[in-house]
């Protein structure tokens, strides 16, 4: 397991050198003078040639990303241009405000999804299974901006039941519980129809096998032979997703952020683009390119804790 | 070469067949031609020019009038939302034929290859797959400007890694077939076997997944559309419509809503069809 782990991380070295040298060209790929896109039109160009030596753009295309490289390895992910603090600690401050959205929405995806997607399974082709593929269908279908404002017109501005902006400050728990509730279930919902889906898929190929038909034989009692035989054998492919969903999620996530005005990477994405803050914009892209590769071999390792068999090689 | 021929020729009909007997998949069909002709007809079907000003009749709620009421600069909802549907359109299709495209050919580069290369460059779109979309798209548009160009191309990029994989796997086990081999044996140039000989054989896998992606592209252009790096106004589009009424949600609901049920129902339809033709693709759920 720790060989295998180690051998997955160096395998991934290569993969992200690649990532950072697309980022690097990206960056670079703006059309005209980034100097002259940061500081505007009205720029002199005394404070133009200032900018482009603090930026290094001065340098030939080799040296830049020698530095480019040496920086993103030492940890300096340079600084904010319009906020003049470094990128980490700009990411750091909204970093808990994301996580506590993403985990609520897993949480909720996963409490209504699977059960949704094995009663889908089991119940195959008569209503339960249609009901349950209609309403997945609906999540994937939707924008989370679009379910955003839609849950926020009716709840919030026609119900009243829940605030309409912001994360509730100084409201205590049940305030942040409050506030947290409308956009953790946009994003919940969306995550329950994956959820179902592949659970549905994948207990189905399951409840076909040898052994689920020997258990029932034993007269094994359907919902031991549900939870403990089928589905624990399913879940390999529902992992997968998760984790594949992690990259939607955070992107989603960012139109929820924006939509229900609370603080997270979303806002922070958005104000650096509309400040065309260039250097934090490049420093969340590294960081959202570590993060993608991390959960992606953490998702490779979570199939050995729930199924034995999968051999580390 | 004759041996690829009959499965050629038999699997698109198969799935035609298991297609044509699921009635979802109708209604998805039904839905999008009614949503491409209602684009391609907008100026014929359209009650008002979708750019046309009335200050005075600004902010008005569904009327006799005004179906589905008015916006901030008093334009018809109704007619805006029906030239929107073109720009979701015409930038759903391009971004995912080019992705198809690019992608298609770096799935089969890979599969017939094998080896370090595709271990190499699988890596690579693995962790592009694994990237969010939006954000992909959100930065790439943001690095190119705001402009439909630059949206298609965008979105097109975000699309390329899903379509890789998807050619890549019955690549491999084409190549292993008697047919490609006898290819190999006659003299057959790699590009010709791949282009002649594996791909019309695995095409139909690809397009499958096509309305699928689509669905995803009309998707994210909504969104991008929505924060502000779509197609630059006055020029309608859903995403940038829902924004508006967005920005006055406390006071006219009609301006947001009715732009979202448009995008509910476009990306609805495309997922019902690109479902019901991909369980007629798949062998093993039509088996059963």
């Amino acid at each position: 397991m720790i060989h295998y782990a180690t051998r997955r991380l160096l395998l991934a070295i290569p993969t992200l050198l690649v990532m950072l040298t697309a980022i690097f060209v990206l960056v670079r790929l703006v059309p005209g003078d980034p100097a002259a896109v940061i500081l505007g039109d009205q720029a002199s160009e005394a404070s133009l040639k200032i900018l482009r030596a603090k930026l290094g753009l001065d340098q030939p295309i080799g040296v830049q990303y020698v530095a480019f490289m040496h920086d993103v390895f030492t940890g300096h992910l340079g600084q904010s241009l319009s906020s003049g603090r470094p990128v980490i600690q700009e990411v750091l401050l909204v970093l808990p405000s994301t996580i506590e959205l993403t985990l609520a929405a897993i949480i909720i995806g996963l409490l209504l999804g699977l059960p949704l997607g094995v009663v889908a399974a089991v119940k195959r082709n008569r209503w339960p299974d249609y009901a349950s593929r209609i309403v997945s269908l609906f999540g994937l279908s939707f924008p989370a901006f679009v379910s955003g404002i839609l849950l926020l017109i009716v709840f919030a501005v026609e119900l009243g039941w829940l605030p309409v902006l912001g994360s509730g400050d100084g409201g205590g728990l049940a305030g942040r519980l409050r506030s947290l509730a409308l956009p953790s279930v946009n994003l919940g919902l969306i995550m329950m129809a994956y959820v179902a889906r592949i659970t549905r898929s994948s207990m189905l190929g399951v409840l076909g096998e040898d052994y689920i038909r020997t258990a029932r034989a034993k007269g094994v009692r359907p919902p031991r032979l549900i939870m403990r035989h089928a589905l624990r054998n399913a879940l390999i492919p529902i992992i997968t997703v998760v984790g594949l969903y992690f990259g939607t999620l955070v992107g989603n996530s960012v139109l929820t952020e924006i939509i229900f005005n609370r603080p997270g990477l979303g806002k922070l994405i958005l104000g650096a683009l509309n400040a065309r803050d260039y250097t934090l914009l490049q420093g969340l892209m590294i960081m959202f390119a570590i993060c993608v590769i991390l959960v992606n071999i953490l998702t490779d390792l979570a199939y050995g804790l729930v199924d034995p068999r999968v051999k580390y090689r | 070469m004759t041996a690829a021929a009959p499965t050629a020729a038999t699997r698109p009909t198969r799935i035609w067949d298991t297609f044509s007997r699921n009635r979802l998949s109708w209604i998805g069909l039904a839905l999008i031609a009614l949503i491409v002709l209602t684009a391609i007809a907008a100026a014929l079907i359209a009650p008002y020019d979708p750019l046309e000003q009335d200050i005075v009749a600004r902010l008005e709620p569904p009327s006799a009038e005004h179906w589905l009421g008015t916006d901030t600069y008093g334009r018809d909802v109704l007619s805006r939302m029906i030239y929107a549907a073109r720009i979701s359109i015409v930038v759903g299709f391009v971004a995912t034929m080019i992705a198809m495209t690019i992608g298609s050919a770096i799935g089969i580069l890979c599969g017939y290859v094998g080896g370090l290369f595709d271990q190499f460059m699988m890596g690579l779109l693995d962790v592009m797959l694994a990237f969010p979309t939006l954000l992909l798209g959100l930065m790439i548009a943001a690095m190119l400007g705001a402009s439909l160009e630059n949206l298609i191309i965008a979105i097109a990029i975000t699309e390329i890694a899903p379509f890789a994989r998807i050619a890549r796997a019955p690549t491999i086990t084409l190549k292993q077939l008697d047919f490609v081999e006898a290819g190999r044996a006659l003299g057959f140039g790699p590009v010709r076997i791949m282009g002649v000989h594996i791909l019309p054989n695995m095409i139909s896998d690809v397009v499958v997944m096509g309305s699928l992606w689509m669905a995803s592209a009309i998707r994210t252009e909504a969104a991008l559309s929505f924060i502000g790096l779509g197609v630059p106004p006055p020029t309608a589009t859903w995403g940038s419509m829902i924004r508006e009424g967005f920005d006055n949600i406390l006071d006219a609901w009609w301006l947001a809503v009715f732009p979202s049920l448009a995008i509910l129902a476009t990306v609805l339809a495309l997922n019902l069809l690109g479902d019901a033709l991909r369980d007629a693709a798949d062998p093993k759920l039509r088996a059963e």
